[in-house]
């Protein structure tokens, strides 16, 4: 469904890539979280794929379609909730609506609600319903708490069907109520259309949820894969050992199938065998020796670190 | 059609918003009336009787052209504001050609400036300036012409700035002088040459002297109170308008993308 191959982007005037050659494919249906601290290029992807931003090299395709050459064609097939809101608050929710079905082809414009076709008040009705704003659906957005504001962009992002929902840090601001809230309606929406969702957050909890993520930092992929086989990955329990006969130790790891990388001290999976066992088949003697079980965001800390040195 | 459909309704949002937003309405109503109202008068007490020139009148018409040119000029360059805050990314990222977002604009920031032009008109009748039921009809498409051009040159600048920040402490150079230049309250007759050439290349000038070709067309006046004739006005505007709205929209629509 999407397809990004070495995108690469460098604002006017920046000395660095905001996005430097990343490249990674998103399923129909996945769900896929962009992970990332601040600054690590999420937006700047968002604004590519959903094409309000260029790309300086490289090249992605939603539905096949390409971003640059067919940016018509995929703004009409992709939903987009900003990380900022992005409510006209002078308006009302139905006029905010109204907007963006006219804008999306749905309706032919008409001056006032009643002028609609009955369509589109159908469908007004039954989202007001869903929203549960039956009465507050013509009030104006100025009025709306900010659960109900973000509610509203989801619903009014899904009203001409996209094929694929982008959400850029879709949480940010929302009390914990409101975040359950917005991923239980996603998750509706997910096994009702089969929409595709790609998500970015820098809440680990939030990409946890996801079928994929991809950790992107300084505008690079660092990590790739299932919740569970980064997990897998990320949090294997490490052994550090070190020994004044470096070379020896280095040697026999080696000849013992670790995979101990750099001068020491040396640190490997355990590869589902116990400490006890590895420690007794090593011969040099050791002088330090540590385990180590990172956590997730533990990992996740070590990625994004590692990215940074 | 669809394209028709998504400018009207990038319009309408406009006007809306000028309509719920009163302390806007205050800002925007104010100042051209105390021109109107204040300085006209005051101009004619005071000079009036020594140029031979109805000085109320002629405040009348230039504050009434350069309110409109004006409002509107604003008023599309705040589709920047929209872009840093929040709104017009959606409508940005909606399939709709980025040309009828602009024309959209263009439209709506005309139409915002037609109750503020009613408004002008309005104090002026109570001042008593003599507007003939001709000259007001003939106001009502030359009052269009003078919005729509003002929002072509929105354009044109929009698409030379970045942020609504840049806008607006770029703004006070850009239109003060034009004030002045434009003889929006002062006659243009006899200017130095430096000034002379600085005039004629302020779009407000040719705006707010097809104003006053209308007014004074049907309410002659003894001392010439117009810089050109109507058709050279017109002929003027209809290039400029011709240019701001294309290289302006060329030029938005490419720095939207390349940022």
């Amino acid at each position: 469904m999407i397809h990004v191959e070495n995108l690469v982007k460098r604002y006017r005037k920046a000395k660095q890539n905001a996005v430097d050659g990343v490249s990674f494919d998103v399923g129909g249906g996945e769900f896929f979280a962009l992970l990332g601290p601040n600054g690590a290029g999420k937006t700047t992807t968002i604004s590519i794929l959903t094409t309000t931003l260029t790309p300086t090299s490289g090249r992605a395709a939603i539905g096949g379609r390409d971003i640059v050459a067919q940016a018509s064609a995929v703004r009409r097939e992709v939903g987009i909730i900003f990380q900022r809101p992005s409510l006209d608050l002078n308006l009302t929710a139905e006029e905010n609506v109204r907007l963006h079905a006219i804008l999306y082809g749905l309706y032919p414009y008409a001056p006032a609600y009643r002028l609609m076709a009955p369509g589109y008040r159908n469908q007004v009705h039954e989202l007001a319903a869903l929203l549960d704003l039956e009465g507050e659906i013509f009030a104006p957005v100025r009025t709306f708490s900010g659960g109900m504001r973000r509610k509203l962009e989801i619903v009014r992002s899904l009203i001409h069907q996209p094929k694929v929902l982008f959400l850029d840090e879709p949480s940010a601001g929302l009390d914990a109520p409101t975040r359950r809230t917005l991923w239980d309606h996603l998750a509706t929406v997910r096994r009702e259309r089969g929409t595709t969702v790609f998500l970015t957050t820098h809440y680990l909890e939030e990409a946890e949820q996801a079928d994929r993520i991809c950790v992107i930092d300084h505008g690079r992929v660092v990590e790739e894969g299932s919740p569970a086989a980064l997990k897998a990955k990320l949090t294997r329990e490490t052994l550090v050992v070190d020994a004044p006969d470096r070379a020896a130790l280095a040697g026999e790891l080696a000849l013992l199938g670790f995979a101990a990388q750099g001068d020491g001290p040396f640190e490997f999976g355990l590869g589902g065998r116990t400490v006890h066992a590895v420690l007794r088949s090593i011969e040099t003697p050791l002088t330090l020796v540590q385990t180590h079980a990172p956590s997730l965001e533990d990992a996740y800390l070590a990625i994004v670190g590692r990215a940074d040195a | 059609m669809r394209e028709l459909s998504a400018i009207l309704a990038i319009a309408q949002r406009d006007f809306v918003k000028l309509l719920r937003d009163r302390a806007r309405i205050i800002s925007d109503f104010a100042f051209p009336l105390l021109l109107v109202g204040f300085l006209g008068p005051a101009l004619q007490a005071g000079f009036g009787s020594a140029g031979g020139l109805d000085l109320q009148a002629f405040v009348f018409t230039g504050v009434l052209a350069q309110t409109v040119w004006q409002s509107s000029a604003l008023g599309v360059v705040s589709l920047i504001a929209d872009r840093d805050e929040d709104f017009s990314q959606e409508i940005f990222v909606s399939p709709i050609s980025r040309y009828s977002i602009v024309a959209g604009k263009i439209l709506g920031e005309s139409l915002v400036a037609m109750p503020q032009a009613g408004a002008i008109l309005g104090v002026g009748l109570l001042l008593g300036i003599k507007l003939s039921p001709a000259v007001l009809l003939l106001l009502v498409p030359v009052i269009a012409l003078v919005a729509v051009f003002g929002a072509a040159f929105g354009i044109l600048i929009l698409s030379n700035i970045g942020s609504q920040r840049t806008a607006n402490q770029i703004f006070p150079f850009i239109m003060l002088p034009q004030f002045f230049l434009a003889g929006v309250i002062n006659p243009l007759h006899n200017l130095p040459w430096f000034l002379e050439i600085l005039s004629r290349i302020s779009p407000m000038r040719y705006a707010v002297d097809l104003v006053r070709n209308v007014y004074y067309g049907f309410e002659p006046s003894a001392v010439p109170a117009e810089a050109s004739t109507a058709p050279a006005n017109l002929a003027v505007i209809g290039v400029m308008l011709v240019v701001f709205v294309l290289v302006g929209t060329a030029r938005f629509v490419r720095s939207e993308r390349n940022r």
